[in-house]
């Protein structure tokens, strides 16, 4: 009996004085390597994969489109749509987003602005198409179809 | 003399700690800059159109229907992964196969797709032929084809501005996307 005494007088703590330490480093990594949300989707986004990205180098030059699925489909149907900033916009509406986001930079740079298409993979080229006509109309033409990082094929 | 030395209780600082961590993880997103990045032709208004002949020889089809299937060059097509080296002999043809392109300068890929065809089966062509033309380049350029990209997103480095003219000296990236057809919505 004595014998088994002695082997449960192990020590089991687990050391914890490092443990905030770790989570201040894991803190750290969020903290430097996200950036805070600005617009709450209202749109399904389920981006498409690809292997020929190319990055976009200045993010103050970026305005985004998101285009998808409501994601309240009982509100607005099921019909995909564009969200811009926090609010559903029409087609028609493009040519006025665009000036407006043009006017936000200076104005040496305004021709350089690059739409960012987050588009649903399953969203139909018809709308998609209609959106390029009126960017090509509010003279916004670089343009990069948001998608990602496909690792299977390279 | 024994001196008490004032101790600040450290015990609650990991859940200080993880209380942070969590608000960082709800409210923050990873950003997503990356894409397939095209340019627009000039508004349609600004050249009216005018009956531009372009040979038949000098164009690379390919066709999406509503229900995602395709044409290539006229031909139905189910497997599309011989579809890059395709285009690549297309681009680098400079008039040897007298069916194909007469050199890189003339050469389209032409995309038509319709109202209904999904936006991941255009992505899906659009890289395969993207990557076609940035492997061209990547090999003019003497450098792989992540690295031709990565100096293509920063021109504003000399050395990356060196590379991508050497890589795109004579061959334009020519792709036309042409405005879909309105069979299925």
């Amino acid at each position: 009996m004595a014998k088994f005494k002695k082997k449960t007088n192990v020590k089991q703590d687990i050391p914890t004085s490092s443990m905030p330490d770790v989570v201040f480093m894991l803190l750290f990594f969020f903290m430097v390597t996200t950036e805070m949300r600005k617009t709450s989707l209202e749109v399904k986004q389920q981006i498409p994969k690809a292997t020929q990205l190319r990055k976009l180098m200045r993010k103050s030059l970026v305005a985004n489109l998101y285009v998808g699925e409501p994601t309240k489909v009982q509100q607005y149907g099921k019909e995909p749509k564009i969200q811009a900033d926090d609010l559903f916009i029409d087609t028609k509406d493009i040519i006025r987003w665009v000036n407006e986001q043009k006017a936000k930079l200076d104005e040496v740079e305004r021709d350089q602005i690059t739409v960012s298409l987050k588009v649903d993979k399953d969203a139909k080229r018809g709308l998609i198409a209609d959106i390029e006509t009126e960017l090509r109309k509010a003279n916004a033409r670089k343009l990069l179809y948001s998608t990602l990082e496909d690792n299977d094929q390279n | 003399m024994a001196r008490s030395t004032p101790e600040i209780p450290n015990a609650s600082m990991a859940d200080i700690a993880f209380l942070l961590l969590t608000f960082f993880l709800v409210t923050t997103t990873i950003p997503n800059n990356k894409g397939l990045s095209i340019a627009l032709p000039p508004p349609p208004e600004a050249n009216p159109p005018e009956d531009v002949k372009i040979q038949e020889r000098n164009m690379f089809k390919i066709q999406i229907n509503s229900s995602d299937a395709l044409l290539i060059e006229g031909e139905p097509r189910e497997d599309i992964r011989t579809l890059k080296d395709e285009i690549k002999a297309f681009i680098l043809n400079n008039g040897k196969d007298p069916s194909s392109s007469d050199n890189p300068e003339k050469a389209i890929v032409s995309f038509k797709t319709d109202r209904g065809t999904s936006h991941k089966r255009f992505i899906e062509l659009l890289d395969i032929v993207q990557a076609a033309y940035y492997d061209i380049y990547a090999e003019q350029a003497g450098v792989s084809n992540a690295e031709f990209r990565a100096a293509a997103s920063d021109l504003s480095i000399p050395s990356n501005k060196a590379i991508y003219e050497k890589g795109r000296a004579g061959i334009p990236l020519n792709i036309s996307i042409a405005d879909p057809t309105k069979v299925g919505n």
